[in-house]
Protein backbone atom coordinates (compact mmCIF):
# COMPACT_ATOMS: atom_id res chain seq x y z
CA UNK A 1 0.00 0.00 0.00
CA UNK A 2 1.39 3.49 -1.05
CA UNK A 3 -0.53 5.91 1.06
CA UNK A 4 -1.83 3.82 4.38
CA UNK A 5 0.58 2.26 6.42
CA UNK A 6 -0.94 -0.88 8.33
CA UNK A 7 0.39 -0.15 11.73
CA UNK A 8 -1.08 -3.18 13.98
CA UNK A 9 -0.92 -6.92 13.33
CA UNK A 10 -4.91 -6.75 12.01
CA UNK A 11 -3.66 -3.89 9.42
CA UNK A 12 -1.04 -5.98 8.28
CA UNK A 13 -3.80 -9.19 7.72
CA UNK A 14 -5.68 -6.35 5.59
CA UNK A 15 -3.47 -5.87 3.46
CA UNK A 16 -2.22 -9.32 2.76
CA UNK A 17 -5.57 -9.88 2.06
CA UNK A 18 -6.04 -7.55 -0.58
CA UNK A 19 -2.88 -7.95 -1.89
CA UNK A 20 -4.15 -12.13 -2.36
CA UNK A 21 -7.37 -10.77 -3.80
CA UNK A 22 -6.17 -7.96 -6.03
CA UNK A 23 -3.32 -10.97 -7.58
CA UNK A 24 -5.57 -13.84 -8.36
CA UNK A 25 -8.93 -13.47 -6.33
CA UNK A 26 -10.44 -11.07 -8.14
CA UNK A 27 -12.03 -13.22 -10.47
CA UNK A 28 -13.09 -16.76 -8.94
CA UNK A 29 -14.62 -19.90 -10.23
CA UNK A 30 -17.75 -20.50 -8.65
CA UNK A 31 -16.85 -24.35 -7.66
CA UNK A 32 -14.19 -22.64 -5.63
CA UNK A 33 -14.12 -21.27 -2.41
CA UNK A 34 -12.78 -17.99 -2.37
CA UNK A 35 -11.83 -16.27 1.42
CA UNK A 36 -14.11 -14.40 2.98
CA UNK A 37 -17.77 -13.05 1.89
CA UNK A 38 -17.44 -12.94 -2.03
CA UNK A 39 -20.26 -10.55 -3.95
CA UNK A 40 -22.22 -12.00 -6.05
CA UNK A 41 -23.69 -14.50 -3.32
CA UNK A 42 -25.15 -17.81 -4.36
CA UNK A 43 -24.18 -20.76 -6.70
CA UNK A 44 -26.58 -19.90 -9.82
CA UNK A 45 -26.38 -15.97 -10.16
CA UNK A 46 -23.50 -15.63 -11.86
CA UNK A 47 -23.55 -11.86 -12.65
CA UNK A 48 -25.95 -10.06 -10.58
CA UNK A 49 -25.20 -6.52 -10.37
CA UNK A 50 -28.80 -6.03 -8.23
CA UNK A 51 -32.27 -6.15 -8.17
CA UNK A 52 -35.15 -3.68 -8.27
CA UNK A 53 -38.63 -3.38 -6.73
CA UNK A 54 -41.56 -1.35 -7.72
CA UNK A 55 -43.17 1.71 -6.36
CA UNK A 56 -44.33 -0.42 -3.34
CA UNK A 57 -41.10 -1.71 -2.70
CA UNK A 58 -41.93 -4.98 -3.98
CA UNK A 59 -41.18 -7.53 -6.87
CA UNK A 60 -45.09 -7.55 -7.95
CA UNK A 61 -45.10 -4.92 -10.41
CA UNK A 62 -41.84 -5.35 -12.40
CA UNK A 63 -41.98 -8.42 -14.15
CA UNK A 64 -45.34 -9.56 -15.43
CA UNK A 65 -47.07 -11.75 -16.52
CA UNK A 66 -44.35 -14.11 -15.38
CA UNK A 67 -44.24 -13.18 -11.52
CA UNK A 68 -43.83 -15.69 -8.96
CA UNK A 69 -43.33 -18.32 -11.82
CA UNK A 70 -39.81 -20.24 -10.12
CA UNK A 71 -39.60 -20.54 -6.63
CA UNK A 72 -36.69 -18.47 -6.23
CA UNK A 73 -38.29 -15.78 -6.76
CA UNK A 74 -39.78 -15.58 -3.85
CA UNK A 75 -35.68 -15.42 -2.64
CA UNK A 76 -34.07 -13.34 -5.24
CA UNK A 77 -35.65 -11.90 -8.38
CA UNK A 78 -34.41 -13.11 -11.42
CA UNK A 79 -35.46 -10.23 -12.99
CA UNK A 80 -35.07 -11.51 -16.51
CA UNK A 81 -32.31 -9.36 -17.90
CA UNK A 82 -30.31 -9.54 -14.63
CA UNK A 83 -29.74 -5.88 -15.39
CA UNK A 84 -30.56 -2.83 -13.59
CA UNK A 85 -33.62 -0.11 -14.75
CA UNK A 86 -31.12 1.81 -17.39
CA UNK A 87 -34.94 4.19 -18.42
CA UNK A 88 -35.35 5.57 -15.09
CA UNK A 89 -33.33 4.42 -12.02
CA UNK A 90 -29.42 3.90 -13.49
CA UNK A 91 -29.42 5.83 -16.94
CA UNK A 92 -25.40 6.01 -17.06
CA UNK A 93 -25.00 1.88 -16.13
CA UNK A 94 -23.05 0.99 -19.03
CA UNK A 95 -21.85 4.76 -19.27
CA UNK A 96 -17.92 3.33 -18.67
CA UNK A 97 -18.62 -0.02 -20.33
CA UNK A 98 -18.10 0.83 -24.12
CA UNK A 99 -16.92 -3.06 -25.02
CA UNK A 100 -18.27 -5.58 -22.66
CA UNK A 101 -15.71 -7.90 -23.31
CA UNK A 102 -12.93 -5.51 -21.54
CA UNK A 103 -14.75 -3.33 -19.13
CA UNK A 104 -17.56 -5.36 -17.40
CA UNK A 105 -15.65 -4.44 -14.14
CA UNK A 106 -17.24 -1.25 -14.67
CA UNK A 107 -20.30 -2.21 -14.05
CA UNK A 108 -21.49 -1.68 -10.71
CA UNK A 109 -23.75 -2.78 -8.46
CA UNK A 110 -26.84 -1.24 -7.47
CA UNK A 111 -28.46 -0.77 -4.74
CA UNK A 112 -32.20 -0.47 -4.49
CA UNK B 1 -21.11 5.60 -10.69
CA UNK B 2 -22.29 6.10 -7.09
CA UNK B 3 -21.07 8.70 -5.19
CA UNK B 4 -18.73 7.59 -2.24
CA UNK B 5 -19.50 8.24 1.99
CA UNK B 6 -17.60 7.61 4.95
CA UNK B 7 -17.77 3.83 6.68
CA UNK B 8 -17.12 3.30 9.86
CA UNK B 9 -14.19 3.82 11.61
CA UNK B 10 -12.59 6.21 14.07
CA UNK B 11 -9.95 8.56 13.56
CA UNK B 12 -7.14 9.61 16.09
CA UNK B 13 -3.73 11.21 15.82
CA UNK B 14 -0.63 10.43 17.68
CA UNK B 15 3.08 11.93 17.84
CA UNK B 16 1.96 14.60 14.49
CA UNK B 17 0.51 11.62 12.34
CA UNK B 18 -3.12 10.39 11.86
CA UNK B 19 -4.52 7.11 12.27
CA UNK B 20 -7.73 5.29 11.56
CA UNK B 21 -9.30 2.63 14.03
CA UNK B 22 -11.37 0.43 11.69
CA UNK B 23 -14.31 -0.45 12.73
CA UNK B 24 -15.30 -3.88 12.70
CA UNK B 25 -12.27 -5.06 11.59
CA UNK B 26 -9.70 -2.98 14.24
CA UNK B 27 -7.30 -2.96 11.80
CA UNK B 28 -5.36 0.36 12.66
CA UNK B 29 -3.89 1.98 9.56
CA UNK B 30 -1.80 5.50 9.52
CA UNK B 31 -2.93 8.31 6.88
CA UNK B 32 -0.41 10.01 4.43
CA UNK B 33 -1.60 13.61 3.36
CA UNK B 34 -3.44 12.95 -0.23
CA UNK B 35 -5.61 9.75 2.13
CA UNK B 36 -6.21 12.46 4.91
CA UNK B 37 -7.49 14.98 2.56
CA UNK B 38 -9.78 12.60 0.66
CA UNK B 39 -11.29 11.61 4.00
CA UNK B 40 -11.93 15.08 4.93
CA UNK B 41 -13.49 15.96 1.31
CA UNK B 42 -15.79 12.56 2.21
CA UNK B 43 -15.97 13.96 5.81
CA UNK B 44 -18.23 17.06 4.51
CA UNK B 45 -20.61 14.63 2.84
CA UNK B 46 -21.20 12.44 0.08
CA UNK B 47 -19.26 12.90 -3.45
CA UNK B 48 -18.14 11.77 -6.48
CA UNK B 49 -14.86 10.37 -6.59
CA UNK B 50 -14.00 12.67 -9.89
CA UNK B 51 -15.53 15.61 -7.51
CA UNK B 52 -12.89 14.77 -5.03
CA UNK B 53 -10.10 14.37 -7.10
CA UNK B 54 -10.65 17.45 -9.18
CA UNK B 55 -11.43 19.62 -5.78
CA UNK B 56 -8.14 18.41 -4.13
CA UNK B 57 -6.00 18.08 -7.64
CA UNK B 58 -4.72 21.00 -6.65
CA UNK B 59 -2.70 20.06 -3.77
CA UNK B 60 -1.81 16.66 -5.40
CA UNK B 61 -1.30 14.71 -8.45
CA UNK B 62 -4.07 13.32 -9.85
CA UNK B 63 -2.71 9.60 -9.94
CA UNK B 64 -1.97 9.85 -6.62
CA UNK B 65 -5.19 10.85 -5.35
CA UNK B 66 -6.71 7.82 -7.11
CA UNK B 67 -4.32 5.21 -5.44
CA UNK B 68 -5.33 6.90 -2.20
CA UNK B 69 -8.80 6.62 -2.99
CA UNK B 70 -8.84 2.77 -4.18
CA UNK B 71 -6.77 1.93 -1.03
CA UNK B 72 -9.36 3.52 1.50
CA UNK B 73 -12.01 1.55 -0.69
CA UNK B 74 -10.09 -1.60 0.13
CA UNK B 75 -9.78 -1.37 3.46
CA UNK B 76 -13.33 -0.18 3.73
CA UNK B 77 -12.73 3.16 5.26
CA UNK B 78 -14.95 4.76 2.04
CA UNK B 79 -17.64 2.65 0.41
CA UNK B 80 -20.51 3.06 -2.07
CA UNK B 81 -22.73 6.23 -0.07
CA UNK B 82 -26.25 4.97 1.04
CA UNK B 83 -24.68 1.16 0.92
CA UNK B 84 -26.75 -0.53 3.68
CA UNK B 85 -24.86 -1.01 6.62
CA UNK B 86 -22.66 -4.03 7.34
CA UNK B 87 -24.85 -6.25 9.57
CA UNK B 88 -23.05 -7.55 12.67
CA UNK B 89 -22.90 -11.88 11.64
CA UNK B 90 -24.18 -13.67 14.02
CA UNK B 91 -21.12 -16.71 13.79
CA UNK B 92 -20.80 -18.76 16.40
CA UNK B 93 -17.19 -19.74 17.53
CA UNK B 94 -16.39 -23.60 15.88
CA UNK B 95 -17.07 -26.46 18.14
CA UNK B 96 -15.02 -27.83 19.93
CA UNK B 97 -13.62 -24.28 21.05
CA UNK B 98 -11.01 -25.54 23.74
CA UNK B 99 -11.01 -24.23 27.52
CA UNK B 100 -7.60 -22.50 28.25
CA UNK B 101 -8.31 -21.55 31.71
CA UNK B 102 -10.20 -22.76 34.70
CA UNK B 103 -10.56 -20.91 37.78
CA UNK B 104 -11.11 -23.26 41.13
CA UNK B 105 -12.68 -21.68 43.96
CA UNK B 106 -10.99 -23.56 46.43
CA UNK B 107 -13.15 -22.30 49.24
CA UNK B 108 -16.00 -20.09 50.54
CA UNK B 109 -14.45 -18.69 53.41
CA UNK B 110 -12.49 -15.91 53.73
CA UNK B 111 -10.76 -14.18 56.85
CA UNK B 112 -11.47 -10.39 56.02
CA UNK B 113 -14.96 -9.41 55.86
CA UNK B 114 -14.16 -6.25 52.48
CA UNK B 115 -18.07 -4.85 51.92
CA UNK B 116 -17.03 -4.58 48.31
CA UNK B 117 -15.98 -7.88 48.11
CA UNK B 118 -18.18 -9.26 44.35
CA UNK B 119 -18.28 -12.92 45.93
CA UNK B 120 -19.51 -12.87 49.36
CA UNK B 121 -20.00 -9.10 50.21
CA UNK B 122 -23.45 -7.10 49.55
CA UNK B 123 -23.85 -8.05 46.54
CA UNK B 124 -23.18 -11.25 46.47
CA UNK B 125 -24.71 -13.96 43.79
CA UNK B 126 -24.29 -16.95 45.30
CA UNK B 127 -25.80 -17.63 49.25
CA UNK B 128 -23.10 -18.90 50.63
CA UNK B 129 -24.12 -19.05 54.38
CA UNK B 130 -27.43 -20.87 53.87
CA UNK B 131 -26.78 -22.34 49.93
CA UNK B 132 -25.32 -25.99 48.87
CA UNK B 133 -21.85 -25.37 48.64
CA UNK B 134 -19.34 -26.88 50.51
CA UNK B 135 -17.19 -24.30 52.45
CA UNK B 136 -13.50 -26.05 51.19
CA UNK B 137 -13.18 -27.71 47.84
CA UNK B 138 -12.64 -31.22 48.69
CA UNK B 139 -9.20 -33.03 47.41
CA UNK B 140 -11.62 -35.37 45.59
CA UNK B 141 -13.65 -32.49 43.50
CA UNK B 142 -10.09 -30.63 42.71
CA UNK B 143 -8.97 -34.02 41.11
CA UNK B 144 -12.15 -34.25 39.05
CA UNK B 145 -11.47 -30.20 37.95
CA UNK B 146 -8.00 -31.01 37.20
CA UNK B 147 -8.86 -33.86 34.95
CA UNK B 148 -12.07 -31.88 33.59
CA UNK B 149 -9.49 -29.16 32.43
CA UNK B 150 -7.08 -31.79 30.98
CA UNK B 151 -10.02 -33.02 28.91
CA UNK B 152 -11.72 -30.01 28.08
CA UNK B 153 -8.35 -28.09 26.55
CA UNK B 154 -8.14 -30.53 24.02
CA UNK B 155 -5.30 -30.01 22.18
CA UNK B 156 -3.50 -27.44 23.38
CA UNK B 157 -0.14 -27.68 24.67
CA UNK B 158 -0.34 -25.66 27.90
CA UNK B 159 -3.69 -24.97 30.32
CA UNK B 160 -3.75 -22.24 32.99
CA UNK B 161 -5.43 -23.47 36.62
CA UNK B 162 -5.71 -20.18 38.68
CA UNK B 163 -6.98 -20.70 42.40
CA UNK B 164 -9.22 -18.34 43.57
CA UNK B 165 -11.97 -18.35 46.65
CA UNK B 166 -12.50 -17.21 49.21
CA UNK B 167 -9.41 -16.02 50.85
CA UNK B 168 -7.29 -19.42 48.68
CA UNK B 169 -4.48 -19.71 51.40
CA UNK B 170 -7.48 -21.14 53.86
CA UNK B 171 -6.91 -24.11 51.84
CA UNK B 172 -3.35 -24.49 51.40
CA UNK B 173 -3.46 -28.52 51.92
CA UNK B 174 -5.83 -29.00 48.73
CA UNK B 175 -3.39 -26.41 46.59
CA UNK B 176 -0.45 -28.48 47.88
CA UNK B 177 -2.09 -31.83 46.25
CA UNK B 178 -3.72 -30.01 43.72
CA UNK B 179 -0.52 -28.74 42.21
CA UNK B 180 1.19 -32.06 42.15
CA UNK B 181 -1.41 -34.23 41.00
CA UNK B 182 -1.99 -31.77 38.04
CA UNK B 183 1.43 -31.64 37.36
CA UNK B 184 1.85 -35.26 36.91
CA UNK B 185 -1.35 -35.86 35.07
CA UNK B 186 -0.58 -32.89 32.95
CA UNK B 187 2.90 -34.66 32.31
CA UNK B 188 1.20 -37.95 31.58
CA UNK B 189 -1.05 -36.57 28.68
CA UNK B 190 1.99 -34.18 27.06
CA UNK B 191 0.47 -31.27 28.34
CA UNK B 192 1.94 -28.34 31.07
CA UNK B 193 -0.36 -27.04 33.38
CA UNK B 194 0.46 -23.05 34.53
CA UNK B 195 -0.63 -22.08 37.91
CA UNK B 196 -1.57 -18.93 39.47
CA UNK B 197 -3.59 -17.58 42.74
CA UNK B 198 -5.12 -14.95 44.18
CA UNK B 199 -4.95 -14.04 47.69
CA UNK B 200 -5.25 -10.81 50.41
CA UNK B 201 -1.76 -12.10 51.56
CA UNK B 202 -2.61 -12.41 55.40
CA UNK B 203 -1.55 -15.99 55.64
CA UNK B 204 1.73 -15.72 53.71
CA UNK B 205 3.02 -18.17 56.10
CA UNK B 206 6.82 -18.82 54.86
CA UNK B 207 6.61 -22.61 53.98
CA UNK B 208 3.45 -20.89 51.93
CA UNK B 209 5.52 -18.60 50.33
CA UNK B 210 8.23 -20.76 49.59
CA UNK B 211 6.21 -23.30 48.07
CA UNK B 212 4.52 -20.41 45.60
CA UNK B 213 8.61 -19.83 44.57
CA UNK B 214 9.12 -23.93 44.36
CA UNK B 215 6.40 -24.70 42.14
CA UNK B 216 6.37 -21.45 40.45
CA UNK B 217 2.96 -20.30 40.66
CA UNK B 218 1.98 -16.57 39.59
CA UNK B 219 0.82 -14.28 42.55
CA UNK B 220 -1.84 -11.45 42.66
CA UNK B 221 -2.11 -10.02 45.73
CA UNK B 222 -5.84 -8.04 46.48
CA UNK B 223 -4.43 -4.59 47.96
CA UNK B 224 -6.13 -1.35 47.93
CA UNK B 225 -2.97 0.78 48.55
CA UNK B 226 -0.86 2.39 51.18
CA UNK B 227 -2.30 2.02 55.09
CA UNK B 228 -5.54 4.62 55.02
CA UNK B 229 -6.64 3.17 52.01
CA UNK B 230 -6.04 -0.41 52.59
CA UNK B 231 -7.64 -0.45 55.98
CA UNK B 232 -10.91 1.31 54.82
CA UNK B 233 -12.13 -1.22 53.14
CA UNK B 234 -10.24 -4.41 53.61
CA UNK B 235 -11.01 -5.38 57.10
CA UNK B 236 -10.92 -8.06 59.23
CA UNK B 237 -14.33 -9.00 60.63
CA UNK B 238 -13.63 -7.81 64.07
CA UNK B 239 -13.63 -4.05 61.83
CA UNK B 240 -9.55 -4.23 62.09
CA UNK B 241 -7.72 -2.85 59.30
CA UNK B 242 -5.43 -5.55 57.30
CA UNK B 243 -2.42 -3.31 56.23
CA UNK B 244 0.01 -3.80 59.14
CA UNK B 245 -0.56 -8.10 58.44
CA UNK B 246 -0.06 -8.01 54.61
CA UNK B 247 2.60 -5.59 54.56
CA UNK B 248 5.75 -7.66 56.07
CA UNK B 249 4.12 -10.86 54.69
CA UNK B 250 4.38 -9.44 51.21
CA UNK B 251 7.67 -7.49 51.62
CA UNK B 252 8.83 -11.46 52.65
CA UNK B 253 7.11 -12.76 49.70
CA UNK B 254 8.78 -10.46 46.79
CA UNK B 255 11.73 -10.93 48.60
CA UNK B 256 11.34 -14.85 48.12
CA UNK B 257 9.23 -15.32 45.25
CA UNK B 258 11.39 -14.88 42.00
CA UNK B 259 10.32 -17.11 39.39
CA UNK B 260 7.47 -15.20 38.20
CA UNK B 261 5.90 -12.19 38.38
CA UNK B 262 3.77 -10.84 40.86
CA UNK B 263 0.78 -8.03 40.59
CA UNK B 264 -1.27 -6.09 43.09
CA UNK B 265 -5.01 -6.33 42.17
CA UNK B 266 -6.46 -2.26 43.29
CA UNK B 267 -10.22 -2.04 43.50
CA UNK B 268 -11.34 1.25 43.35
CA UNK B 269 -13.98 2.95 45.31
CA UNK B 270 -15.63 6.41 45.90
CA UNK B 271 -13.21 7.12 48.42
CA UNK B 272 -10.41 5.22 47.33
CA UNK B 273 -9.32 6.91 44.02
CA UNK B 274 -6.44 8.53 44.55
CA UNK B 275 -4.32 6.82 41.95
CA UNK B 276 -1.16 8.29 41.57
CA UNK B 277 -0.13 7.77 45.13
CA UNK B 278 -1.95 4.14 45.31
CA UNK B 279 0.55 2.89 42.33
CA UNK B 280 3.87 4.68 43.31
CA UNK B 281 3.04 3.11 47.21
CA UNK B 282 2.67 -0.48 45.55
CA UNK B 283 5.18 -0.20 42.97
CA UNK B 284 8.01 1.98 45.25
CA UNK B 285 7.54 1.39 48.45
CA UNK B 286 5.88 -2.15 48.35
CA UNK B 287 7.82 -3.73 45.33
CA UNK B 288 5.38 -4.93 43.29
CA UNK B 289 6.20 -5.53 39.76
CA UNK B 290 3.12 -4.76 38.11
CA UNK B 291 -0.17 -3.30 39.49
CA UNK B 292 -3.52 -3.47 38.06
CA UNK B 293 -6.74 -1.24 38.96
CA UNK B 294 -10.56 -2.29 38.91
CA UNK B 295 -13.42 0.20 39.48
CA UNK B 296 -15.88 -1.23 42.35
CA UNK B 297 -18.67 -3.85 40.86
CA UNK B 298 -21.77 -2.28 42.87
CA UNK B 299 -25.34 -1.68 42.57
CA UNK B 300 -25.26 1.20 41.70
CA UNK B 301 -26.60 2.29 45.12
CA UNK B 302 -24.19 1.39 46.96
CA UNK B 303 -22.07 4.52 48.68
CA UNK B 304 -19.03 3.19 47.88
CA UNK B 305 -20.14 2.93 43.95
CA UNK B 306 -18.23 5.26 41.92
CA UNK B 307 -20.53 7.93 40.24
CA UNK B 308 -19.58 10.41 36.96
CA UNK B 309 -17.63 12.17 38.88
CA UNK B 310 -15.37 9.20 39.83
CA UNK B 311 -15.46 7.49 36.39
CA UNK B 312 -14.15 11.11 35.08
CA UNK B 313 -11.65 11.46 37.49
CA UNK B 314 -10.25 7.54 37.02
CA UNK B 315 -10.08 7.90 33.61
CA UNK B 316 -7.68 11.22 34.15
CA UNK B 317 -5.68 9.61 36.82
CA UNK B 318 -5.17 6.50 34.00
CA UNK B 319 -4.49 8.86 31.22
CA UNK B 320 -1.16 10.32 33.48
CA UNK B 321 -0.58 7.14 34.25
CA UNK B 322 -0.42 6.02 30.61
CA UNK B 323 1.91 8.71 29.85
CA UNK B 324 4.46 7.55 32.28
CA UNK B 325 4.15 4.13 31.02
CA UNK B 326 4.40 5.44 27.64
CA UNK B 327 7.15 7.87 28.41
CA UNK B 328 9.01 4.80 30.07
CA UNK B 329 8.14 2.01 27.20
CA UNK B 330 9.90 4.70 24.93
CA UNK B 331 12.92 4.28 26.58
CA UNK B 332 12.57 0.39 26.98
CA UNK B 333 11.73 1.16 30.95
CA UNK B 334 9.60 -1.10 32.82
CA UNK B 335 6.41 0.34 33.99
CA UNK B 336 4.01 -1.77 36.21
CA UNK B 337 0.63 0.00 35.00
CA UNK B 338 -0.92 -3.05 33.63
CA UNK B 339 -4.25 -1.74 32.45
CA UNK B 340 -2.82 0.34 29.71
CA UNK B 341 -0.52 -2.50 28.63
CA UNK B 342 -3.71 -4.92 28.09
CA UNK B 343 -5.51 -2.76 26.25
CA UNK B 344 -2.75 -1.79 24.02
CA UNK B 345 -1.85 -5.83 23.39
CA UNK B 346 -5.65 -5.86 22.16
CA UNK B 347 -5.25 -2.79 20.12
CA UNK B 348 -2.11 -3.59 18.58
CA UNK B 349 -3.28 -7.69 17.98
CA UNK B 350 -6.49 -6.23 16.58
CA UNK B 351 -9.18 -8.05 18.10
CA UNK B 352 -13.04 -7.48 16.94
CA UNK B 353 -15.05 -9.58 19.67
CA UNK B 354 -17.75 -11.17 19.61
CA UNK B 355 -18.42 -11.46 22.81
CA UNK B 356 -16.58 -9.29 25.94
CA UNK B 357 -14.22 -12.25 27.46
CA UNK B 358 -13.71 -15.84 26.92
CA UNK B 359 -16.44 -16.69 29.96
CA UNK B 360 -18.43 -19.43 29.26
CA UNK B 361 -15.92 -20.74 26.58
CA UNK B 362 -12.09 -20.71 26.90
CA UNK B 363 -12.16 -19.58 30.60
CA UNK B 364 -14.43 -21.33 33.35
CA UNK B 365 -14.76 -20.97 37.20
CA UNK B 366 -15.52 -24.39 39.15
CA UNK B 367 -17.37 -23.41 43.00
CA UNK B 368 -16.30 -25.33 45.96
CA UNK B 369 -18.91 -28.79 44.95
CA UNK B 370 -17.19 -28.93 41.58
CA UNK B 371 -19.95 -26.94 39.49
CA UNK B 372 -19.03 -24.92 36.84
CA UNK B 373 -19.80 -22.00 36.15
CA UNK B 374 -19.14 -18.50 33.84
CA UNK B 375 -16.27 -17.20 35.26
CA UNK B 376 -15.12 -17.16 39.14
CA UNK B 377 -17.43 -14.20 39.39
CA UNK B 378 -20.11 -17.17 38.80
CA UNK B 379 -18.98 -19.88 40.00
CA UNK B 380 -21.92 -21.55 42.47
CA UNK B 381 -24.38 -19.75 41.01
CA UNK B 382 -27.12 -21.77 39.97
CA UNK B 383 -28.35 -19.85 37.03
CA UNK B 384 -25.36 -19.79 35.58
CA UNK B 385 -23.93 -22.69 35.63
CA UNK B 386 -22.26 -24.58 32.29
CA UNK B 387 -22.29 -28.21 33.81
CA UNK B 388 -20.25 -29.90 36.27
CA UNK B 389 -16.44 -30.87 36.50
CA UNK B 390 -17.89 -35.10 36.59
CA UNK B 391 -19.97 -34.72 33.68
CA UNK B 392 -18.38 -32.08 31.77
CA UNK B 393 -19.71 -29.35 29.58
CA UNK B 394 -23.29 -29.19 29.30
CA UNK B 395 -22.60 -28.04 25.00
CA UNK B 396 -26.45 -27.47 25.09
CA UNK B 397 -26.63 -24.92 27.95
CA UNK B 398 -22.94 -23.51 26.35
CA UNK B 399 -24.85 -23.15 23.05
CA UNK B 400 -27.54 -21.32 24.55
CA UNK B 401 -25.27 -18.83 26.26
CA UNK B 402 -23.28 -18.19 23.41
CA UNK B 403 -26.22 -17.38 20.84
CA UNK B 404 -27.85 -15.14 23.83
CA UNK B 405 -25.04 -13.14 24.24
CA UNK B 406 -23.60 -12.61 20.82
CA UNK B 407 -22.63 -8.70 19.94
CA UNK B 408 -25.36 -9.41 17.53
CA UNK B 409 -27.95 -9.36 19.95
CA UNK B 410 -26.19 -6.03 21.85
CA UNK B 411 -28.60 -3.74 19.54
CA UNK B 412 -26.88 -0.73 21.60
CA UNK B 413 -23.17 -1.56 20.57
CA UNK B 414 -24.04 -1.68 16.93
CA UNK B 415 -23.51 2.02 16.19
CA UNK B 416 -20.31 2.14 19.13
CA UNK B 417 -17.00 2.22 17.29
CA UNK B 418 -15.43 0.90 20.70
CA UNK B 419 -17.45 -2.43 20.01
CA UNK B 420 -14.30 -4.42 18.91
CA UNK B 421 -12.48 -4.09 22.13
CA UNK B 422 -15.31 -3.63 24.29
CA UNK B 423 -18.18 -5.76 22.73
CA UNK B 424 -20.85 -4.81 25.95
CA UNK B 425 -18.01 -5.65 28.56
CA UNK B 426 -18.49 -7.58 31.91
CA UNK B 427 -20.98 -10.31 32.18
CA UNK B 428 -20.70 -10.08 35.75
CA UNK B 429 -20.81 -6.22 36.17
CA UNK B 430 -24.28 -5.97 34.32
CA UNK B 431 -25.32 -8.55 35.80
CA UNK B 432 -24.95 -6.38 39.38
CA UNK B 433 -26.27 -3.63 37.86
CA UNK B 434 -28.96 -4.61 35.60
CA UNK B 435 -29.87 -8.01 36.84
CA UNK B 436 -29.24 -9.79 33.70
CA UNK B 437 -25.80 -10.82 31.89
CA UNK B 438 -27.38 -10.20 28.33
CA UNK B 439 -26.97 -6.28 27.99
CA UNK B 440 -24.21 -4.07 27.59
CA UNK B 441 -22.96 -1.75 30.29
CA UNK B 442 -24.08 0.83 29.63
CA UNK B 443 -22.84 2.68 32.61
CA UNK B 444 -19.54 2.47 31.49
CA UNK B 445 -19.86 3.63 27.77
CA UNK B 446 -18.84 6.92 27.70
CA UNK B 447 -15.43 5.99 29.92
CA UNK B 448 -14.67 2.74 27.60
CA UNK B 449 -14.46 4.85 24.65
CA UNK B 450 -12.63 7.94 26.30
CA UNK B 451 -10.05 5.49 27.79
CA UNK B 452 -9.96 3.47 24.43
CA UNK B 453 -9.36 6.33 22.79
CA UNK B 454 -6.46 7.41 24.92
CA UNK B 455 -4.53 4.31 24.39
CA UNK B 456 -5.03 4.45 20.57
CA UNK B 457 -3.12 7.58 20.54
CA UNK B 458 -0.64 5.75 23.25
CA UNK B 459 -0.29 3.25 20.30
CA UNK B 460 0.22 5.73 17.82
CA UNK B 461 3.19 7.27 19.42
CA UNK B 462 4.86 3.86 20.68
CA UNK B 463 4.09 2.76 16.76
CA UNK B 464 6.45 5.68 16.27
CA UNK B 465 8.76 5.70 18.78
CA UNK B 466 9.47 2.46 19.81
CA UNK B 467 7.79 -0.16 17.19
CA UNK B 468 9.99 -2.75 18.14
CA UNK B 469 8.42 -2.96 21.63
CA UNK B 470 5.03 -4.11 19.99
CA UNK B 471 6.47 -7.66 18.78
CA UNK B 472 6.47 -8.79 22.12
CA UNK B 473 2.26 -8.16 21.64
CA UNK B 474 2.59 -10.48 18.15
CA UNK B 475 -0.10 -13.51 18.74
Amino acid sequence: MKHLKPINQKAGRIEAQIARVAADQDVVGLQSRPEGPHIPLGCSLVFFPGWEVDSQGGTAGLCQPVERDLFDCHLACFWPAHVPDQLNHSVDWTGKCASAQKDWRKLDLVFP
Amino acid sequence: MTPLGLREFHPFEAAGERYVYMVPSAGVFRLDPPSAAVLDALGRGPRLPDEVICELSDRFPEDRLRDALSELVEIRAIGAAGAPREQVVNDLPPEGFPLTTMVLNVTNKCNLACTYCYEYGEDKIVDTKFGDQPKFMADETARESVEFLLKESGALPVAHLTFFGGETLLNFPVLQDTVAYARRRAAEEGKRIEFSLTTNATLLRPEIIEWLAENQIGVTVSIDGPKEMQDRMRVFHSGRGSYETVKPRIKELLRVHRTRPIGARVTLTRENLDIRRIFDHLTEEMGFWEVGFAPVTTDANRDYALEDEGLEDMLRQFGELARDWLEATVRNRHHGFSNVKDTLEEIHKGVSKAYPCGAGLGLMGVSTSGDVGLCHRFAGSDEHRMGTVAAGIDRERQLEFLEQHHIRNKTDCHTCWARPICSGGCYHESHVRYGSTTGPNLHFCTWVRSWTHTCLEIYGELAERNPDYLSRFDA
